[in-house]
C-alpha cells in the first residue's frame, strides 16, 4: 500500500514537473546557453562573461522578487523603475548632505532608500486594497508621481556621488570572485523564494490571487495582505535603488524607464500567471536570465543586439500562450479540451 | 437536559430575520432554530430565501431586522470569521475554494499548521502534517479525493465538493450549514455525505441541510423547516413527514401552521 502510494506520488511529481512552465522555460534557457557556447567556443562560457551576465541581472532580480509576489496576487507594479530612482535620489541627497565616505553615511543612505521604497509601496498598497483602484492605474500613477518627485528634487540632474565604501565594496567589490552585488541579490532571491513557497505569508499570497472571495471567507485579511505585498515590492525597489547607486555611482534618473517592463517580462516568462494564483521564484530567475543571456550571446557572435529585443518579445508571447492553454484546462476542471484524460486524475471521475 | 427538544433552548435561533434587496423582500420575518445533535433540513422552492437565510445566519450578509441567538444569548456576526470563531461552518453552493491550492492547502487555508520552534514563529508551514490530516479527513468522509497535493482546479466537481465539505466538517464544532452539498456528487459520494451528516450529528453538532432532494431530506433530517416567500411556513417532524406534505408546504398548496412557536400561529396563515 505504501509503495503504491509512493509510486503514484513519484509519477505525479514527474508529471507535474513537466507540466510546469518553469521547467520548459529552463529547457529553453539551457538550449540558448548550449547554442552560444557552441557558436562562440572559448568566448561565451568564460568566467568573465558569465560574471558579467550575472552582474547585469542582479539589480533586476531584487525587484523581480517583489514583482513575483505582486503578480501572484493578480496585481502588477508599473512603478518599480521610478521607485528605484526616487529611493536612490533620496538616499544620495541625504548621504551628500551628511558628507563622509564611510560606513555610517552608507548605512544611513541604505536606511533612507529602504524607507523611501516602503513608503511608496505602502501608498500603492493602500490605494489598491482600500480605495479599490486597479493596480495597473495606481502604479501607473505612482510611476509618474515618484519620477516627478525625483526630478523636482534634483532639477532633473543626476546626483553623481556615493560614499567610496559603497562604490568600492558593494559596487565593484567581489567575494570569492563573485560580485558583491550579485551575492546580495542572491540572498534576497533565496530568502524571497523560501518565504514565498514555505511560509503562511506566501500561502496567503497565492490564495489571494487564486480566489480572493475564498480567501476572505476563511478569514484572511486580504486588504492587509495586499498592502504588505506592495510594501515588500517597494522595500526591494529601495534596496535596488542603493545597489544601483553603488554600482553606477549615479542616480540614473532617465535610465529606468524600461525597468518595469523588463522585470514584468521576466516574471511572466518564468511562468507566473498574470491572472494570479500561480508562479515561482525559480521561474522568475530563469525568466530574468533568458533576455540577459540572449543579449550577451548576440553581441559575442556578432549579431545585432536588436535581435535580442525581438527574440525576448517572441518568447514572452509564446510563454503566455502556453500559460493560457494550461489555465483554460485547469478552469475546465475534469474536462480538458483536446488532450483527453489528464495524467493526474487517475481515479474514476465523479461528475 | 432530559426535556424534549421543543422546550430546550436552541443552539442557534433566528427570530424575525428580514432583508430586502431592492424591490425583493428576500427574508420576511423569517424564524429558524436548530438544537445540538440535530439535523434540520431547510427546504423551499427556488427564491424562497434559503441561501439568503444561511448567509444571514453566518456573517455573510447584513440583515435589516431580526436577531440571532446562540445558546439563548444574542449574537452578531460581522464577518464569516466571527461565525467561524463561534464554531459555525458553511459549505457554500459556490464552494469558495482556491483553485490553485491543493486540497490540503484549501482545507487548512486560514488555519495553517506551522512547524515547531523558531520556524513556526516565522510562519513556516508544516505541509506534511496538513496533508496527513487532510488525507485522514477525506478517508473519514469516504471521499473520492485520493491526492492531497494536486491543485484542486484540476479536479472534478465532485472532488472539489468533497474538499469543501471535509473542510467545513473538520472545523464545525457547533453548527454545520450545508447548502446543496450533494448537487455535484455521484450516488456513492452522496450516500457518503448523508452518512457523514449523521455522524457529525451524533458528535453533538447541529447540522443544517439545504437540499432540493426530498428523499435525502427525509433520510437524514430530524426536523424539516419550510421556507416560502422569505418566511418559515411550516415545521415537520422528520419521522412522519411525507414528500407530498413537504412539496405542498413549499408550494403553498397545503396550508400548514408553524407550530414550533406560538407567536407564529398568525403568521403561518398569512
Amino acid at each position: 500500500m505504501t509503495t503504491t502510494n509512493e509510486e503514484v506520488n513519484k509519477g505525479g511529481l514527474l508529471a507535474r514537473t513537466t507540466k510546469m512552465q518553469s521547467f520548459w522555460i529552463f529547457v529553453v534557457l539551457v538550449v540558448i546557453i548550449a547554442f552560444f557556447t557552441l557558436m562562440a567556443p572559448g568566448k561565451f562560457a568564460t568566467y568573465n562573461n558569465v560574471t558579467n551576465i550575472v552582474q547585469n541581472v542582479s539589480i533586476w532580480a531584487v525587484i523581480a522578487v517583489g514583482m513575483t509576489y505582486i503578480i501572484i496576487t493578480a496585481g502588477i507594479d508599473l512603478s518599480v523603475g521610478s521607485l528605484l530612482v526616487f529611493s536612490s535620489v533620496m538616499s544620495a541627497k541625504v548621504m551628500e548632505s551628511m558628507g563622509g565616505e564611510g560606513w555610517t553615511t552608507a548605512l544611513v543612505g541604505l536606511l533612507v532608500a529602504l524607507v523611501s521604497g516602503v513608503a511608496w509601496g505602502l501608498f500603492n498598497g493602500f490605494v489598491i486594497a482600500k480605495a479599490k483602484v486597479p493596480p495597473l492605474i495606481v502604479t501607473l500613477g505612482s510611476l509618474s508621481l515618484a519620477l516627478g518627485a525625483a526630478q523636482i528634487m534634483t532639477g532633473g540632474l543626476d546626483i553623481r556621488s556615493a560614499p567610496v565604501v559603497l562604490q568600492d565594496v558593494i559596487g565593484y567589490g567581489r567575494f570569492l570572485g563573485i560580485p558583491a552585488i550579485s551575492l546580495i541579490s542572491l540572498a534576497v532571491v533565496v530568502i524571497g523564494g523560501v518565504w514565498l513557497h514555505k511560509t503562511r505569508f506566501g500561502r496567503y499570497t497565492y490564495a489571494v490571487g487564486s480566489n480572493e472571495i475564498a480567501a476572505r471567507r476563511v478569514g484572511i485579511n486580504v486588504d492587509r495582505h495586499l498592502i504588505l505585498v506592495y510594501a515588500l515590492g517597494g522595500l526591494l525597489c529601495g534596496l535596488a535603488g542603493i545597489l544601483s547607486l553603488s554600482q553606477y555611482g549615479t542616480t540614473t534618473i532617465a535610465g529606468q524607464s524600461m525597468t518595469n517592463l523588463n522585470v514584468i517580462t521576466a516574471v511572466v516568462i518564468g511562468g507566473t500567471s498574470i491572472f494570479g494564483g500561480q508562479g515561482s521564484m525559480l521561474g522568475t530567475m530563469i525568466g530574468l536570465f533568458i533576455p540577459a543571456v540572449l543579449q550577451s550571446g548576440f553581441v559575442i557572435i556578432g549579431v545585432s543586439p536588436y535581435w535580442q529585443t525581438a527574440a525576448v518579445g517572441a518568447i514572452l508571447i509564446a510563454a503566455v500562450y502556453v500559460d493560457q492553454q494550461r489555465r483554460s484546462q485547469v478552469l475546465r476542471g475534469g474536462k480538458p479540451r483536446t488532450k483527453g484524460k489528464q495524467p493526474t486524475t487517475k481515479h474514476p471521475a465523479t461528475t | 437536559m432530559t426535556a424534549p427538544p421543543e422546550t430546550r433552548t436552541p443552539l442557534l435561533e433566528a427570530r424575525g430575520l428580514s432583508r430586502r434587496f431592492g424591490s425583493v423582500q428576500a427574508l420576511d420575518q423569517a424564524d429558524f432554530d436548530v438544537h445540538a445533535g440535530e439535523v434540520v433540513a431547510l427546504i423551499g422552492d427556488n427564491g424562497a430565501g434559503k441561501s439568503t437565510m444561511v448567509k444571514a445566519m453566518t456573517g455573510n450578509l447584513d440583515i435589516d431586522d431580526g436577531e440571532l441567538l446562540m445558546d439563548g444569548r444574542r449574537v452578531h456576526f460581522e464577518t464569516p470569521h466571527d461565525a467561524s470563531d463561534a464554531g459555525i461552518e458553511v459549505v457554500h453552493q459556490d464552494l469558495a475554494l482556491a483553485p490553485h491550492l491543493d486540497p490540503a492547502g484549501n482545507m487548512f487555508l486560514g488555519r495553517e499548521i506551522v512547524r515547531g520552534g523558531i520556524l513556526g514563529k516565522l510562519g513556516f508551514l508544516d505541509n506534511r502534517a496538513m496533508q496527513a490530516e487532510a488525507k485522514r479527513a477525506f478517508q473519514d468522509l469516504g471521499s473520492a479525493v485520493r491526492r492531497v497535493d494536486v491543485p484542486i482546479g484540476e479536479m472534478s466537481g465532485g472532488q472539489r465538493q468533497s474538499v469543501a465539505i471535509a473542510r467545513s466538517v473538520s472545523w464545525a464544532s457547533k453548527v454545520l450549514f450545508l447548502d446543496e452539498p450533494t448537487a455535484a456528487l455521484g450516488v456513492v459520494q452522496t450516500q457518503n455525505v448523508l452518512d457523514m451528516i449523521k455522524r457529525v450529528r451524533d458528535k453533538g453538532v447541529a447540522v443544517v441541510l439545504i437540499s432540493h432532494s426530498m428523499p435525502h431530506v427525509l433520510e437524514v433530517a430530524d426536523r424539516i423547516q419550510v421556507l416560502r416567500l422569505g418566511r418559515r411556513v411550516a415545521t415537520f417532524d422528520g419521522r412522519d413527514a411525507s414528500v407530498e406534505q413537504l412539496v405542498g408546504a413549499m408550494t403553498g398548496a397545503i396550508e400548514v401552521h408553524d407550530r414550533s412557536r406560538t407567536t407564529d400561529e398568525s403568521k403561518g396563515q398569512a
